[in-house]
């Protein structure tokens, strides 16, 4: 039953939103590749009309920009929903869901950070996790970012030395 | 006339620096400010350093309290993306001991909560009969705290049949204590007048903040990732979830003592129907994909993200810990309440502040410490530790 009722879900959103790439990699894993300028609208049809539980977004500096994973969970069926988007390095801008959903406020601000993208429309896109004092234009975690912090091998010389 | 009351970063009363930053009238809270990010972690960068075998390791030591818990939702991941199904012997040892872990995990809250509350003897009473279950789990695995159990494709240690009588053992005791506490801590008119009606957190809220575990399933919201997503034994066994509709303190402190009785069912049953065989499988390589691990931790879900490029290292590794979410909740659950509430209310949502703290680094207008100061500045106070025990 619970299979029949995700396959609704899916024939729904084929319906609604044409052109967006499905893939099912396991049973209940369901990956969705969709532009960015429908991203908003997307999870917006998902957590208020279908009552996903958003769980979490997960910033990835790819090849071809910036990739961004918003992952949904369909408790009722016991689905996973990973809904892809690539943002271009030219113009780092997306639409923010914290506007109507709380629990992205935090993660934005996280992504927002470490990998420079903007969410418009966030009601308060302050750091979240780096220090006051840390420059704005600085991404740790995006592949070009050079630091001594980011050099993790431990030198045999700081041990001999201690 | 509105005034703040900031609790921490750095607090005598909190063991982790987190900054709340309660704004009040008179005794009433009317506003909430949270601030993370005091404590350098950098797991989600380390563990895209190492091979996929050596991060259950670093992932074991994310937290403390549930150490299980983030290598159990990572396996899980990097079997879902490679396609792995762990022999059914990992499967049992690694429900046992998932479910072993959120006892002592919920009697931890409970005894802190019963101090938060002044209600010194519940602490001591529910922590006396903690102890014996770390015991165990030094017996099991040979350690009271990061069991290092799990594995890619299995699990890293068997429970031995000898060890059987141990942990049944111990199941009696909790089964009598536990109801004891459950009806002592329900009946007593002064823990009630503390939590009834305290910190309500109500179902629409729960949704809107997406908050799980415990928190979300004390406010109605029925979401429990062993039930609707069900992995390794947890649907060959036979237990309820636990949902109450108040959303009050009272609501998630008896969601806790009820799941600890199931969670003895179900280390029973899975004793019971224990099958004989291998406890892993061989693992050659990770194949390109993406893989998602979801584990029902005691606080909430545990969500870890991997990407494989087909290399022997992650690409990205993204970890989303309960507390992320259910720490932000705050904000609505405590406006309106007397201050004397506001320590509780902080807590109920048992925060992990470790696991919701994870990047910083530190910069005062030019770069302070480098990596190689870092690991001196460790190693001193290793040194200093030593030194204070005279070892």
């Amino acid at each position: 039953m619970k299979k029949e009722y995700s396959k609704k879900i899916l024939d729904e959103i084929s319906a609604k939103f044409p052109g967006v790439a499905i893939k099912i990699y396991a049973p209940r894993r369901i990956y969705i590749k969709i532009s960015k300028g429908k991203v908003f609208d997307f999870a917006k049809f998902l957590h208020n009309d279908k009552g996903f539980r958003f769980s979490i977004a997960t910033g990835i500096d790819t090849r071809d920009g910036i990739e961004i994973i918003y992952h949904f969970s369909h408790d009722e069926a016991g689905t996973y929903y990973n809904i892809k988007t690539l943002i271009s390095k030219d113009d780092l801008k997306i639409k923010s869901l914290a506007t109507f959903l709380p629990a992205a406020n935090w993660i934005e601000r996280e992504i927002h950070e470490l990998l420079g993208v903007d969410f418009i429309g966030h009601p308060n896109l302050v750091p979240l996790l780096t220090a006051e004092t840390w420059p704005a234009d600085l991404c740790p975690l995006r592949r070009d970012y050079q630091d001594e912090h980011k050099d993790l091998k431990v030198e045999k010389k700081a041990w001999e030395e201690f | 006339m509105r005034r703040v009351v900031p609790i921490g970063p750095y607090h005598p009363l909190q063991e982790e620096p987190e900054f709340f930053k309660l704004i009040v009238e008179g005794e009433k809270v009317v506003d909430l400010e949270i601030n993370i990010g005091y404590n350098h972690r950098g797991h989600e960068f380390i563990s895209q350093t190492l091979t996929w075998d050596q991060v259950p390791f670093l992932v074991e030591r994310i937290c403390g309290i549930c150490s299980d818990s983030h290598p159990y939702a990572y396996v899980l991941a990097v079997e879902d993306c490679a396609h792995i199904t762990p022999p059914p012997r990992a499967q049992y040892i690694r429900t046992i001991i998932g479910e072993l872990e959120r006892i002592h995990s919920h009697y931890l809250w409970l005894g802190l909560a019963g101090h938060f509350i002044g209600y010194n003897t519940v602490w001591m009473w529910v922590w006396r009969y903690r102890e014996p279950l770390l015991d165990l789990f030094e017996l099991i695995m040979g350690n009271r705290n990061h069991y290092a159990i799990n594995k890619i494709g299995g699990a890293r240690r068997d429970i031995l049949p000898e060890d059987y009588p141990e942990i049944e053992k111990y199941l009696n005791l909790l089964e009598k204590k536990n109801a004891m506490f459950t009806n002592a801590i329900l009946d007593d008119p002064v823990i009630r007048a503390r939590l009834e009606n305290v910190g309500v957190l109500t179902k629409e809220e729960a949704i809107a903040y997406a908050v799980t575990g415990p928190t979300a399933r004390g406010s109605g919201y029925a979401c429990d990732v062993r039930k609707d997503d069900p992995y390794d034994a947890y649907d060959k066994v036979d237990w309820n979830a636990i949902v109450f509709e108040e959303g009050d303190v009272l609501a998630k402190a008896k969601v806790r003592l009820l799941e600890c009785d199931e969670s003895i069912k179900i280390v029973r049953q899975c004793l019971k129907n224990m099958p004989d065989g291998p406890i892993e499988t061989r693992v050659d390589d990770i194949p390109t994909g993406e893989g998602i691990g979801r584990h029902e931790a005691p606080r909430g879900e545990v969500f870890h993200y991997v990407r494989s490029d087909g290399s022997n290292m992650p690409v990205r590794h993204k970890i989303r810990a309960p507390s992320y979410m259910n720490i932000a909740s705050n904000v609505v659950a405590v406006k309106g309440y007397s201050i004397a509430d506001a320590a509780l209310v902080l807590a109920a949502v048992d925060p992990c502040y470790c696991c919701t703290d994870r990047t910083f680094v530190y910069e005062k207008g030019k770069k302070k410490y480098s990596g190689q100061d870092l690991l001196r500045l460790s190693l001193e106070k290793t040194e200093k530790i030593k030194r204070r025990y005279g070892k």
